[in-house]
C-alpha cells in the first residue's frame, strides 16, 4: 500500500487515462466481493487511485463514481471528509508528523521545525522546490508512548527527535 | 517502552504475554502457544452459551465506554432473519492511546480468534476489522495473519475482512465507523435505532474494540471465574487492562495490570516516575476525552471504571497522559481543543462551532489578549457542548477544558493578567 509517493501531475487538457483497467480493475472486482453494496467499495477504491496516481483528481473522482454507480459530487464529498486522500499532488515523500498534546510535550514542534528545514519544504503542506518532500502536521498517530512518531510514505517511525531528523531523511534521498 | 522488553513483576500479562515474540505473529506460532484452542472449543458451543461465559466473566468494552460485552452480544436478534455483522473497531485514534496497535502488531491472531468467537456468539457471517489508515504496519501484519488463517481454513465459512480507514478520528465512533464501511462520510448516526437492530448496511450489527475481542479467547479457555477473580478493587471491573502511558514519565509504554491497580503505582513504580527533579502536575487517565486529574487526585485514583469515576474522571480507553511541572496546561488544553476542532465531523452546530471557538479563545488567552470573562465564556460554551449532540465528540472537547479551568485556573489567569509571558501559537 502506498500513501502518497510518486505524484504524477494530471493536466486537464491531456487525454485522461483511466485508473480502473487491467490489474487495478481486477483488484477492484475482488474488493467488491467483500461488501453487499458497490458503494462500500468506495474507500478501498480511492486508496487504489491514490496508490496509482499519487493523488486523487476531479477526473479520478468522476471515474471512480462511474465505476461504482455513484455521482462525482458524492465521491468528492467523501474524498474531502477523509484527511489521508490527497486532493492535490504532493512530494515524492509525504511526511506526517504527530503534534497532538502527548507528542507536543515530548518535543514534536522541534521535530516539525527540523523536518521543514532539512527537507527544504519550509512551510507546512508545501512541497520542496525539488519536488521530493511534503511535510504536514497531523493529529494523533496513535503511538504516543514512542514520541514523536513520523509517518514517511508508508513507513511508521517511532521516537523521532529533532537531532535524528537529518539521518532519518538521508535514507529517502 | 518498545518491545521486546521484560514485563514488570507487578504486571499481570495476559494480552501482552507474547508482545515482542515475533513467532507469535504467525499462524503456526500462535497455534503452538495454545492459540485457536478457544475457537475450537467455541465451535462446539451454542452461541448463547458463549455469550453467557463472556457475560459471567464481567468483561466490559475496552474502547472507552465500558459497556458489558456479553450483554451487548445478547442484544442481537436470537431468531435470525437477516444477515448479522460484526465490526471490529481498530480505529484507535484517541490521543494517549496506543494499545490496540500493539495487540495487532504482536498478536494479530489473538484478535482474529476473538473475532471468530464473537461472530459465532452473535451469529454473524461477515466481520469487518476497521483499521485506521495511518496504521500501515499493523494493517500489513493483520493482512498477513488473515491470509495465513484463511489458507489454513481456520474460520470455515466465516468471512473476515480488513477495511482501511483514511484519516478521521470520528470513525472510531461506532455508527460513524459503520457509515465509513458503507462508503460514506464518517458522520455518526442518531441513536436509536441501535446497531443491534440497524447497524452496518441496515443489518443487526455488534461492534467491539480490539482489546475487548483479544481478551475473549483467554476467557473461553481459562473460564469466566478465572477472569472475574482478577479485580483489585470493584467486582464490577474485572480482568486485566492495557494502559498506554505517555508524556512525562521515564518509561512510557504499554503496561498490563489487573483492574483496580493504583494509578500512583503505575506512574511511579512501573513507569519509573517523572524525570529526575520533576514532579507530577496532572494526569489524564483514559485518553484525551476524559477530565484531567491534578496530582492529588491522580495519586488517589484506582484504575477501574468505578475508581476513575470516584475521582471525577473516566477510565476511557486507558490512555494515560502524564504532565510534569514543566507542562503549560493552558497550551496543552489548547492543543487538545485543537484536536477536537480538527476532528469534528461538523454535523452538529454545538460541536462544529464550539470546538473551533474553544480553540480560538484559548489561543487568544495564550497570545496575551484574554479577558477575565473568557473563562466563564469557555465554561458556558462547554456546557452547551455537553450532552447536546449526536455523538460525544464535543463532550470530549469540553472535558479537558472544564476540568482544566477548574483545576489549573491560576495558569489561565496568569496569561490573562500578564503575569505569564505570552506564547506564540503556531
Amino acid at each position: 500500500m502506498s500513501v502518497g509517493a510518486h505524484a504524477t501531475p494530471q493536466a486537464g487538457t491531456e487525454e485522461y487515462l483511466p485508473v480502473f483497467t487491467g490489474k487495478v480493475l481486477e483488484q477492484l472486482h475482488e474488493i467488491l466481493t467483500r461488501y453487499p453494496t458497490k458503494q462500500a467499495a468506495l474507500l478501498p477504491a480511492l486508496w487504489l487511485v491514490q496508490q496509482q496516481r499519487g493523488w486523487i483528481s476531479d477526473r479520478n473522482m468522476a471515474e471512480t463514481a462511474e465505476v461504482l454507480g455513484l455521482t462525482p459530487a458524492y465521491v468528492k464529498g467523501v474524498v474531502t471528509f477523509y484527511t489521508m486522500y490527497h486532493q492535490h499532488p504532493v512530494g515524492d515523500n509525504f511526511v506526517q508528523v504527530c503534534t497532538t498534546s502527548p507528542c507536543n510535550i515530548c518535543g514534536a514542534e522541534g521535530v516539525v521545525k527540523a523536518l521543514l528545514e532539512h527537507t527544504g519544504a519550509k512551510e507546512l503542506g508545501a512541497t520542496s522546490p525539488d519536488g521530493k518532500w511534503t511535510v504536514i502536521e497531523v493529529e494523533c498517530l496513535g503511538a504516543c508512548g514512542f514520541a514523536t512518531p513520523v509517518l514517511i510514505n508508508d513507513e511508521f517511525i517511532e521516537g523521532v527527535t529533532s537531532e535524528r531528523v537529518p539521518e532519518l531523511l538521508r535514507k529517502y534521498k | 517502552m518498545g518491545y521486546p522488553h521484560k514485563p514488570h513483576p507487578r504486571e499481570t500479562v495476559v494480552l501482552s504475554r507474547y508482545f515482542g515474540d515475533p513467532e507469535a505473529k504467525t499462524y503456526k506460532g500462535w497455534a503452538k502457544r495454545g492459540g485457536y484452542e478457544a475457537w475450537q472449543q467455541a465451535q462446539t458451543m451454542a452461541p448463547a452459551a458463549i455469550t453467557d461465559v463472556v457475560k459471567e466473566s464481567g468483561l466490559r468494552g475496552r474502547g472507552g465506554a465500558g459497556f458489558p460485552t456479553g450483554l451487548k452480544w445478547s442484544f442481537m436478534p436470537k431468531d435470525k432473519k437477516k444477515p448479522h455483522y460484526l465490526c471490529v473497531n481498530a480505529d484507535e485514534s484517541e490521543p494517549g492511546t496506543f494499545k490496540d496497535r500493539e495487540i495487532m502488531r504482536w498478536t494479530p491472531h489473538a484478535l482474529l480468534e476473538g473475532t471468530a468467537i464473537a461472530m459465532r456468539a452473535i451469529q454473524a457471517e461477515v466481520a469487518y476489522i476497521y483499521v485506521r489508515g495511518e496504521f500501515t504496519e499493523p494493517y500489513a501484519i493483520m493482512e498477513r495473519a488473515l491470509a495465513e488463517a484463511n489458507a489454513a481454513r481456520a474460520f470455515g465459512d466465516l468471512k473476515i475482512y480488513l477495511h482501511r480507514g483514511a484519516g478521521a478520528y470520528i470513525c472510531g465512533e461506532e455508527t460513524a465507523l459503520m457509515n465509513s464501511i458503507e462508503g460514506k462520510r464518517g458522520n455518526p448516526r442518531i441513536k436509536p435505532p441501535f446497531p443491534a437492530a440497524f447497524g452496518v448496511f441496515g443489518m443487526p450489527t455488534t461492534i467491539n474494540n480490539v482489546e475487548t475481542l483479544a481478551a475473549v479467547p483467554h476467557i473461553m479457555k481459562q473460564g469466566a471465574a478465572w477472569y472475574k477473580a482478577m479485580a483489585l478493587s470493584n467486582p464490577k471491573s474485572t480482568g486485566t487492562k492495557l494502559f498506554s502511558v505517555c508524556g512525562h514519565v521515564q518509561e512510557p509504554g504499554n503496561y498490563e495490570v489487573t483492574m483496580g491497580f493504583p494509578l500512583k503505582d503505575l506512574l511511579y513504580d512501573l513507569c519509573g516516575g517523572m524525570q529526575p527533579g520533576r514532579t507530577l502536575k496532572a494526569c489524564i487517565p483514559g485518553g484525551s476525552s476524559v477530565p484531567i486529574l491534578n496530582r492529588e487526585e491522580s495519586e488517589r485514583c484506582l484504575l477501574d471504571y468505578e475508581g476513575c469515576v470516584e475521582q471525577g474522571t473516566m477510565l476511557g480507553s486507558g490512555g494515560v497522559i502524564v504532565f510534569d511541572d514543566t507542562a503549560d496546561m493552558v497550551y496543552q488544553i489548547m492543543r487538545l481543543a485543537r484536536f477536537y476542532a480538527h476532528e469534528s465531523c461538523a454535523q452538529c452546530t454545538q460541536c462544529r462551532e464550539g470546538t473551533a471557538w474553544t480553540t480560538k479563545i484559548i489561543e487568544r488567552i495564550l497570545a496575551g489578549q484574554g479577558k477575565t470573562s473568557d473563562l466563564d465564556l469557555l465554561l458556558d460554551l462547554s456546557e452547551n457542548m455537553t450532552g447536546k449532540t449526536i455523538c460525544v465528540l464535543s463532550d470530549s472537547c469540553a472535558a479537558p477544558v472544564v476540568s482544566g479551568i477548574k483545576k489549573f485556573r491560576h495558569e489561565f489567569e496568569d496569561y490573562i493578567t500578564g503575569r505569564k509571558r505570552t506564547v506564540l501559537v503556531a
